[in-house]
């Protein structure tokens, strides 16, 4: 992932505050990181590299970690989020050919972003609404029974509505009032599986 | 000098220093258990190739032998059939994320799998579970060796080499789970790295992984 100019600059800057709060201990790795992934939205390799140098430890002993917990991630989120569940039901039902439809579409792998940075492409676990299996979770909105056809579908509206989230999607109002539930649950769901 | 001890070990007396690790008393004896994590070195034993099983009389399961220090009196049995079968299956798990091919193997002869099943009768074949996909990258960026993940059992040992006596820190574990594998920094090549070609790492490995 190629880094802007600007990010460089917030790097730079930004980083130096957190590192500094922190004394120099090892122990402090996971704090530090879960700060900085706070401000910057994600960890980017530069921004490791002055960590591991603060703590004094070598760069991969702060790689290990950041790649070892779901909670940070390594890529910018992009402007469109999607998260593609594959938790036991989603699975099953297909989760994996959605995930390899995004992939293929998107030309990145899964817990990448586009060069462009439009798009950012993850895998969760379950997010709570196992009967409308595979389930994709589009920028918040939880698109259901996710075919290829359907992934061709999410992003050519984004391609032609200009990012703008109002499309048809197929659900009639009872899903409607499903999903706005399984919405609320989905952060505290997440954050179980995440941690 | 710490205090000298008597124990058991398939009926054999065996003097060794109080607190000395079971495994290492084992191996300096001639007894052989099986083991791929285990570094004399290392205060803290990852204890996680699991195959330096044995009993223990007065502990209800077997134990890993790498982590338990020797005391007086101790009764220790190398084989039995609860501690054949654990080695059994982690062997055979291991084999399942091993590139099996050692007539052209580099490692055919000395390594450490090779060894294990011979002693042990096992198969180096696995037979019960799916051999995982692993990735097929090799790096030989390096003047002076060549890394072929595919052979890495992930034992960890040029990790702790790399971290503690060669204290360079270019190789680490990163990701977990099936994915879990040992890489550099940013996963960039060993010469772009910080290693320095010492090739402690090289030594350590048990399976030819890095040869």
């Amino acid at each position: 992932m190629k880094l802007l100019e600007s990010e460089k600059e917030i790097i730079s800057n930004e980083l130096q505050d957190i590192v500094d709060e922190f004394q120099s201990k090892p122990e402090n790795l996971i704090p530090i990181l879960q700060k900085v992934q706070a401000k910057l939205g994600y960890l980017p390799l530069p921004a490791m590299e002055k960590i591991a140098q603060a703590l004094n430890i070598p760069a991969v002993d702060v790689f290990g970690p950041a790649t070892f917990y779901n909670q940070f991630r390594l890529n910018p989120p992009g402007e469109h989020q999607i998260k593609v569940c594959m938790g036991t039901a989603c699975y099953m039902a297909g989760g994996n050919i959605a995930m390899e439809s995004f992939e293929r579409r998107l030309n990145i792998k899964e817990g990448e972003t586009s060069p462009d940075r439009k798009y950012s492409l993850e895998r969760v676990a379950c997010v709570g609404c196992c009967a409308m299996a595979p389930v994709v979770v589009v920028d918040d909105k939880v698109e259901r029974s996710v075919t290829p056809t359907r992934v061709d579908g999410i992003i050519l509206s984004f391609e032609t509505n200009g990012g703008k989230k109002e499309m048809e999607t197929g659900q009639g109002k009872e899903g409607r009032k499903e999903l706005e539930q399984s919405d609320r649950e989905e952060p505290q769901k997440e954050g179980e599986h995440n941690s | 000098m710490s205090k000298m001890i008597t124990i058991t070990i398939d009926g054999r007396k065996i003097t060794a220093p109080e607190g000395e690790r079971l495994l290492w008393v084992a191996l300096q004896n001639g007894i052989y258990i099986p083991n791929l994590c285990a570094i004399k070195e290392n205060s803290r034993p990852s204890a996680s190739c699991r195959l330096c099983f044995v009993e223990v009389e007065g502990f209800a399961a077997p134990v890993t032998s790498c982590t338990l220090p020797v005391r007086e009196g101790m009764v220790v049995k190398t084989r039995s059939p609860r501690v054949d079968r654990l080695v059994q299956t982690a062997f055979e798990l291991l084999l399942s994320h091993h590139r099996l091919e050692c007539s052209s193997c580099p490692g055919n002869g000395s390594c450490e799998l090779q060894r294990i099943a011979k002693e042990r009768r096992l198969k180096l074949r696995v037979k019960r579970y799916k051999p995982l996909e692993y990735g097929t990258e090799i790096d030989d960026s390096p003047k002076t060796f060549v890394f072929d993940r595919s052979k890495c059992v992930l034992c960890g040992r040029c990790v702790w080499i790399c971290h503690n006596i060669a204290k360079v820190g270019a190789l680490g574990f990163s990701r977990r789970g099936l994915r879990r594998a040992v890489t550099t920094f940013g996963d960039i090549p060993l010469a772009d790295s910080p290693c320095t070609e010492c090739g402690l790492c090289v030594e350590a490995c048990p399976v030819s992984a890095l040869y």
